[in-house]
């Protein structure tokens, strides 16, 4: 997030974008909703009519994957009349003669038959942005989850700076991270092309800064494999030693058949984690680690807050903090790690290294945590991003972008969109959740949420069970029929093995991030 | 500009236009206490607990929705208003089952209450509540003793269907701040004062059960509930304050990292609160992070490191585990190179973790092929 969560209750008009925030982000959702009580004005873009909804002062319910077509036509409109932030553009952006022809292409009547929404709204809409200032922006991994989905990220951003909303309090492009801890797993490097603070590993200068650091020679400089393509070596013996810490890799991907086939090919697979899952089933070697509240560490949420985590209890039998596991396998191979604690890795080592970070230690975190960038002790950190338009690369620059289709769309063999997500009352594939008294009585068990409009084409009763197909799976489901989806999609979660909805979906990648497409793929309906 | 004076207590204080008695009070520390007053919500003077005297005014005034003028001269604990404040403590505690230890000092009277409020409750316990409530706090500061009047009948039964929240109607002040905390703060909407003519309640819906309401189990209620009537289900009876320590930690369910407060007992966690003025929830939480913490607890946890002997796992040592881990994998770096070894990272663990295993990777493997799941 370039901006922060407290300036949610505070701003005067959002634009929420593929983000079901009352269910993914509850506490976020409540200042939004405080802000609207306090008069903010609310515009929704997403598919379905999720309880955010309910507080919007417009909804613009899109086809599934057309983001970039409506944006682009929203900014087509902004341009032709000339309601966009001349001053920011000319003076803090570069790149405006690209996207302005880009965007071109995209008048509202051609972008409403790609997005169903009408040419009359998308106008509205592009007026309504630029009647305030500044508009804050969130978005999830609605998106994110697309073959697209890097191309929707710089569209986003597009269309805030042509809005002149960057740099801003109460403004910005402000991305929820689904988990916890994805952008401190980001900011420590657990990417294959940076290290720690984002060093890129093909810059010699970085290589040898943590080559000394660390205390050692020949590190590679090649950039490392995502997920995806590691998935595929172990099929091929290109990846041999497979190290899986905390994720249920086996539920979380798409296509689950093709991921057990992946796994099942390994030669060697370490699991290290909390609790047996889908994926142990695979591993050779089980380690048991200690888990949230039982060892000291820190959280980086979404808006770059550092936070402490605290130990309150002792981990069951042998379990050990993970940091401590991987220190042990070091010492096995001769590397003597000094860091002993969750705070000397972070005093001594995290923050010496990544000069963001480098402000923060953790006696000055003993209360609220502090926002990166922080690069000194007594910098207060930063609540929001480009402060008055100064970009960290010099000026902001557009990135123009294509719409293009979903990998798979609806035909006459699978007519209708599957698109996936979470819900409130549990979290991922519940290895955590599900073990939670109560939160299983609330939800315990997944549903294919249809529309009113295909349960009775299909004659499919509320509660009914069903089968949800794709070509890559099948799974039985309770239809749950529900004005919150539109006409033509099925909505699923992936908590549960059993319904879960990777067992249809696609594997299909964004070319560049390699993030799947979780929200589209086709599937259809059968009754039983 | 005009300066504007209030006199409290006889001594004279600036403020701004706009604020209420109560607001230039805490700014200059002079405590006036409150009830049904709940930050970030709109007060609504119902509980009568923050009254005070204002010079040429007939009747006390609630400090809580009154703004200070010029020249405002108030007392904020004459005998008057110190009076008051004990008639409406008596007045609450005589409402209902608020069996705690302040009446425990009374004779017979009190027994025989108390038998019957453990009757109701179906425990052998004392109030759930009783040491982290706010009646029972001012009952004490105002020296008033419960169990001495007659105590109504209760009219509706405890609500104990769902899984997370006790409604306990038997100990409702109708305070009203579980209705703010629903509406204003988390902005839920799924409870409201309900039956007002005849005999009020807080209902949700059309008096249904939480479970069959609107109610998303976000616990804000039972949070900002100052007596027993809302507690969790998990932690009623398992919690008393000075039995337990607070520990401040962070959520370790999604990206908005809100602040906690683990109320630990016997190094185990027995009731989870939102840290007031914590950046940055403000104190507020969602189901998962208010009642999504006993999964450590769970009899399925890992214990021990396994290692696979054909179909199925063995236990093993530390040791024994991790020297297989490391010659395997020292074995096919000889082999294959370092790149045929991969890694992904945990985005749910803590940062320090995350940092080592991509140190592992790159200063003692010598691979880049680290990665986590950033883009799920
Ligand atoms: S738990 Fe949350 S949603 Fe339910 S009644 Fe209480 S405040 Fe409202
Ligand atoms: S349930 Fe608690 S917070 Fe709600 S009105 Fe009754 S006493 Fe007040
Ligand atoms: S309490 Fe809810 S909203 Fe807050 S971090 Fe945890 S899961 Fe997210």
């Amino acid at each position: 997030m370039t901006n922060s969560f407290s300036e949610f209750s505070k701003a005067r008009m959002f634009l929420v974008i593929g983000s079901n925030m009352t269910e993914a982000h509850p506490v976020a959702a409540t200042f939004v909703k405080n802000a609207v009580q306090n008069g903010a004005k609310l515009i929704v873009i997403d598919p379905r009519r999720h309880r955010l909804v309910n507080f919007a002062t417009r909804h613009l319910p899109l086809k599934v994957g057309s983001d970039i077509a409506l944006l682009n036509s929203i900014m087509h409109v902004l341009i032709r009349e000339n309601l966009y932030d001349q001053e920011f553009v000319s003076t803090r952006c570069t790149g405006f003669e690209a996207l302005s022809e880009k965007v071109g292409e995209y008048p509202p009547e051609r972008a409403s038959e790609i997005c169903g929404i009408e040419a009359g709204i998308i106008r509205e809409t592009a007026r309504e942005l630029a009647s305030v200032k500044p508009v804050m922006v969130c978005y999830t991994l609605g998106i994110t989850e697309h073959t697209c989905g890097k191309n929707n990220v710089m569209t986003v951003a597009n269309l805030q700076m042509l809005l002149g909303n960057m740099g801003m309090e109460y403004g910005g492009v402000n991305p929820l991270r689904g988990q916890n801890n994805v952008q401190g797993a980001c900011d420590m490097g657990a990417l294959p092309n940076v290290y720690p603070g984002y060093q890129k590993v093909d810059d010699p200068a970085a290589r040898k800064k943590f080559e000394t650091a660390w205390g050692v020679t020949g590190m590679s400089d090649k950039p490392g494999l995502m997920i995806p393509e590691m998935m595929h070596g172990l099929t091929n013996g290109r990846v041999r030693g497979f190290y899986i810490f905390g994720e249920n890799l086996a539920n979380t991907e798409p296509d689950m058949n093709k991921v057990a086939h992946e796994l099942k090919s390994a030669e060697f697979i370490v699991c290290q984690d909390i609790f047996e899952t889908e994926t142990t089933r695979f591993a050779h070697v089980i380690l048991p680690a200690a888990a949230w509240s039982e060892n000291d560490g820190t959280f980086t949420n979404s808006e770059r807050r550092v936070s402490r985590v605290r130990t309150a209890s002792p981990p069951p039998g042998v379990a050990k903090p993970n940091w401590w596991i991987f220190r042990e396998i070091a010492k096995r191979f001769g590397h003597d790690w000094k860091a002993d604690s969750g705070k000397e890795i972070w005093d001594t080592e995290i923050s010496m290294l990544a000069p963001n970070l480098g402000g923060i230690k953790y006696h000055r975190i003993q209360e609220d945590g502090l926002q990166w960038p922080c690069p000194t002790e007594n910098h207060p950190g930063t609540p929001f991003l480009h402060r008055s338009g100064n970009f960290t690369c010099g000026l902001g620059r557009f990135s123009p972008a294509d719409w293009t289709p979903p990998a798979e769309v609806p035909d006459e063999e699978y007519p209708l969109v599957l698109s996936t997500g979470r819900r409130l009352y549990h979290y991922h594939t519940r290895t955590q959740t599900g073990r939670c008294e109560g939160l299983n009585d609330l939800l315990g068990e997944e549903t294919a949420d249809i529309s009113l409009a295909d349960a009775s084409r299909m004659s499919i009763e509320h509660g009914e069970r069903i089968q949800v197909k794709s070509r890559r799976g099948a799974v039985c489901v309770k239809a749950n029929v529900t004005p919150e989806v539109p006409e033509g999609m099925v909505w699923m979660a992936f908590h549960f093995n059993e319904g879960n909805a990777n067992w249809l979906t696609n594997a299909a990648f964004d070319p560049f991030t390699l993030t799947a497409e979780y929200k589209a793929c086709a599937v259809r309906l059968e009754r039983m | 500009m005009e300066q504007r004076q209030i006199v409290i207590n006889h001594k004279k204080y600036r403020f701004n236009p706009g604020s209420t008695i109560l607001e230039v009070a805490a700014e200059n520390n002079i405590r006036i206490p409150t009830l049904c007053h709940l930050k970030d919500a709109s007060p609504t003077g119902t509980c009568r607990v923050c009254v005070v005297e204002i010079d040429g005014l007939p009747e006390l005034a609630t400090a809580c929705n009154t703004h200070a003028q010029d020249k405002m001269f108030v007392l904020t604990e004459s005998a008057r208003v110190i009076e008051s404040r004990k008639e409406t403590i008596r007045k609450f505690l005589a409402s209902g089952n608020h069996n705690c230890s302040i009446g425990t000092n009374q004779e017979r009277d009190w027994s025989l209450f108390q038998a019957k409020v453990l009757t109701d409750d179906g425990a052998e316990e004392l109030c759930p509540a009783w040491g982290d409530c706010r009646l029972q706090d001012l009952a004490y500061q105002y020296q008033v003793q419960g169990g001495t009047s007659a105590k109504k009948p209760v009219n509706y039964p405890m609500e104990t269907v769902n899984p997370l929240i006790i409604r306990d109607f038997s100990r409702c002040i109708l305070c009203g701040r579980c209705i703010q905390a629903c509406n204003e703060i988390q902005v839920n909407k799924a409870i409201r004062l309900g039956n007002q003519d005849t005999d009020p309640k807080v209902i949700a819906g059309s008096d249904v059960p939480l479970k069959d309401s609107d109610c998303v189990f976000c616990g804000e209620c039972v949070q900002a509930c100052p007596v027993g009537a809302l507690v969790e289900k998990k932690s009623r009876y398992q919690w008393r304050p000075w039995d337990s320590e607070k520990v401040r930690t962070t959520c370790p369910y999604c990206g908005v990292g809100c602040q906690l407060n683990l109320h630990v007992r016997d190094k185990r966690i027995v009731k989870v609160t939102g840290v007031e003025d914590g950046s940055p929830n403000k104190g507020r939480l969602c189901v998962k992070g208010r009642f999504g913490f006993d999964f450590i607890y769970s009899d399925e946890r890992l214990k021990t490191p396994l290692i696979r002997d054909k179909d199925r796992f063995r236990e093993a040592s530390w040791d024994e585990a991790l020297d297989l881990v490391s010659s395997k994998f020292i074995e096919i770096i000889n082999q294959s190179g370092p790149d045929a070894l991969a890694g992904v990272s945990c985005a749910r663990s803590i940062n320090e973790d995350s940092y080592q295993m991509q140190k592992l990777f790159r200063a003692v493997f010598k691979t880049n092929n680290i990665d986590h799941c950033a883009r799920t």
